[in-house]
């Protein structure tokens, strides 16, 4: 089968067939009927791919360099943790949502938490409340660190990444002090915390408010100014409030559209209406304005942790009906959680009741009254809602979680359409998507 | 302005209601048993126990809030309360939400008045998501929880259909954003939205069968040993419901 070449013409000879590549006609290059670029090529991005956030799969219709059309495909991380939660009790519940988002356990944990508080009609401890505000903050200035070092990297700038994951590394060193582990704490439980603060967690987190601000300057010196970085971000992505709400977008993405809707301060919970900080919003919608945006939060969250940590008066941290908390202050050990010695001396040694009380609580786990509520709170990337479904029974009945990453990945074609490929990364990458909460 | 008589829906036993609260709750149906076991004996006693199960009720006026504001407007916009009974079941307020029981042709519509009326504006639908209540006859679900930011207020819409005949409205062309939120409910539950621009699976991979989040649909898992003993799966396991 003989192939044609469109830009080289051929004649039969005597000798074999000759081809012209001497250059065409001028007339049949701009008369438009170019077949090369009458081609348009689909390119498959991901689920592996280093700049797509994890299992995230983009396909992509392109004209030259030029997104013509793009759709997303997920469901490669999807793990069914609504499902396994059906079948365990409420307490072991917080293991499954701290990984959802895994940027974000400490949300998924409270959210969690405060809906099946609100089924029980119970009210935590002040300190509990207290130590939720302060993990939340510590948790959501990691989140927006993660993001400045990827979307970092993901641009070019690649020394942002290794400052971005440094300073995070702090914050994941206090969440270990205090709960033992770097990620997937369940350190909220229904009721309050798990375990008290350890006694030197306070130097240690003022220690890392004392540092963060030269640092936060350092990323502003590092990109702000930085030619490449504003060309990459300013004007690029743009999505208006109008587009946002529409495709229930919230969160840093909303507020760098111009709306101060922050749900801390418009329907707030665990007592942020008591603390002091600014709804950070911008005008541009574009990746530029949600730089500016998560990087004023990061300030904002530690002018929070600060004001928590000097409210934070001795107290419970777990609520006192002892048919719903836990029986122990368990020690902290290397790994994780362990055992409160003087607890097992007591309920192996001297109280009979003790133990039958420790084993049903353990196992059997406490009912919840029938009912259904919907709790959202302000995660790093917008609304994380949980409705929680009860039938009274010792597990939840049903549990769906709103998750802003699932939600906001939807306006990525409106974002990128129309646009160079290029700026489809910096576009997602502002959306901050997180796959775990995405499939969950 | 007069209050709009309900009809009783098949997720609201007893309608009538003590003012201002729930009517402390309806008996959907009992739970037998301690330990969830079944096909063995039963030595402990605990067997022979009978709970009922108590799901709040409907609710009468006021309901308490802004919510008596909302379902005025939503009865001024559905022209008056024929128009209201025609479109709602009746009204849920539990916990400090208020849930609406939609008729399941009628969801479209009502989004896009809650959507558009002055007095109502629910500009965002935070949450589209579906319960399965096996033991109703209408037993699939679909919670839609609204927003409005001009108010700052929330709802809960409820549609239920039967597994049979799983059509719901599709919202998409009022809300955007319900498109991914219910694939996902088609995805999880198998309900039909009528009019989605492409309801195709979205968490699961496309040719897989059946609708995992359904209560009937097995967790799955393989028993483990551990330590010379074997533990079953978890959903096979004993457990205190």
């Amino acid at each position: 089968m003989s192939t044609t070449d469109p830009y080289a013409g051929e004649r039969e000879t005597t000798e074999g067939k000759v081809y012209t590549v001497t250059g065409g006609d001028w007339d049949t290059v701009l008369g438009g009927a170019d077949p090369l670029n009458e081609e348009r090529l689909v390119v498959n991005m991901g689920p592996q791919h280093p700049s797509t956030h994890g299992v995230l799969r983009l396909v992509l219709e392109l004209e030259g360099e030029t997104v013509t059309n793009a759709r997303t495909v997920i469901g490669y991380l999807h793990t069914g943790i609504e499902k396994n939660l059906e079948y365990r009790n409420w307490t072991q519940g917080t293991t499954f949502v701290t990984r959802m988002d895994y940027l974000a356990p400490i949300f998924n944990e409270t959210g969690y938490c405060l809906g099946v508080e609100k089924l029980l009609g119970i009210e935590v401890p002040e300190r509990a409340t207290t130590i939720r505000v302060l993990m939340m903050e510590l948790n959501r200035i990691a989140s927006h660190l993660v993001w400045l070092a990827t979307t970092g990297m993901e641009l070019g700038a690649l020394s942002m990444m290794i400052y971005g994951f440094r300073e995070r590394e702090q914050i994941l060193d206090i969440f270990e002090h205090v709960t033992g582990l770097r990620m997937n704490h369940a350190y909220v439980r229904p009721g309050g915390v798990v375990a008290d603060l350890p006694p030197d967690t306070e130097t240690k987190i003022r220690a890392f408010l004392a540092e963060m601000p030269e640092h936060l300057k350092e990323y502003e010196d590092l990109l702000s100014g930085n030619t490449i970085w504003r060309k990459r971000t300013q004007g690029v992505g743009y999505l208006d409030v109008t587009g946002c709400i529409a495709l229930g977008v919230t969160g840093p993405v909303l507020r760098s559209a111009g709306l101060p809707w922050d749900l801390r301060r418009v329907e707030p919970y665990c007592g942020y209406e008591t603390y002091e900080f600014d709804v950070v919003t911008q005008d541009g919608g574009d990746v530029w304005s949600r730089y500016l945006v998560r990087l004023e939060e990061i300030r904002q969250s530690l002018r929070i942790v600060e004001q928590a940590l000097d409210r934070l008066a001795p107290g419970p941290v777990m609520v006192q009906d002892k048919k719903i908390a836990w029986p122990a202050q368990l020690a902290l050990g290397a790994d994780g959680l362990g055992n409160s010695l003087d607890h097992v001396k007591k309920i192996m040694g001297q109280s009979m009741e003790a133990l039958i009380h420790h084993f049903k609580l353990v196992t059997e786990g406490f009912r919840v009254p029938a009912g259904q509520v919907y709790v959202p709170i302000e995660s790093p990337r917008g609304e994380l809602g949980f409705h929680v479904v009860s039938d009274g029974g010792t597990r939840p009945f049903r549990v769906h979680v709103r998750e802003p990453s699932f939600v906001n990945l939807q306006a990525f074609p409106a974002m990128v359409e129309g646009g160079p490929i290029a700026d489809a990364i910096a576009s997602g990458a502002s959306l901050d998507p997180v796959m775990g909460g995405v499939d969950r | 302005m007069s209050e709009p008589s309900r009809k009783s829906g098949i997720d609201l036993p007893g309608a009538s209601g003590a003012v201002g609260t729930t009517t402390g709750g309806s008996q959907q149906s009992t739970q037998r048993g301690m330990f969830g076991v079944s096909g063995s004996g039963d030595t402990s006693g605990f067997g022979g126990l009978v709970r009922p199960k108590v799901v709040p009720g409907a609710s009468g006026r006021p309901y308490g809030g802004y919510f008596d504001e909302v379902v005025d407007a939503l009865t001024d916009a559905l022209g008056g309360a024929e128009g209201y009974d025609g479109a709602v079941r009746g009204a849920v307020v539990d916990r400090d939400e208020l849930t609406l029981h939609i008729e399941r042709e009628r969801i479209a519509d009502v989004c896009a008045l809650l959507r558009d009326d002055p007095a109502l504006r629910f500009e965002l639908l935070s949450s589209v998501s579906g319960v399965d209540y096996p033991e109703q006859a209408e037993r699939l679900h679909v919670a839609y929880h609204l927003t409005s930011m001009t108010y700052r207020r929330r709802i809960r819409l409820e549609v239920s259909v039967t597994a049979e005949d799983p059509h719901v409205a599709s919202v998409t062309a009022t809300y955007p954003t319900a498109d991914w939120q219910e694939r996902e409910t088609w995805d999880m539950f198998g309900v039909v939205f009528d009019g989605h621009p492409g309801l195709t699976r979205i968490l699961m991979p496309d040719d897989w069968d059946g609708h995992p989040q359904r209560k009937d649909y097995p967790l799955g898992g393989v028993p483990v040993e551990y330590k010379g003993a074997e533990i079953p799966p978890p959903d096979t396991r004993r457990a205190y419901r």
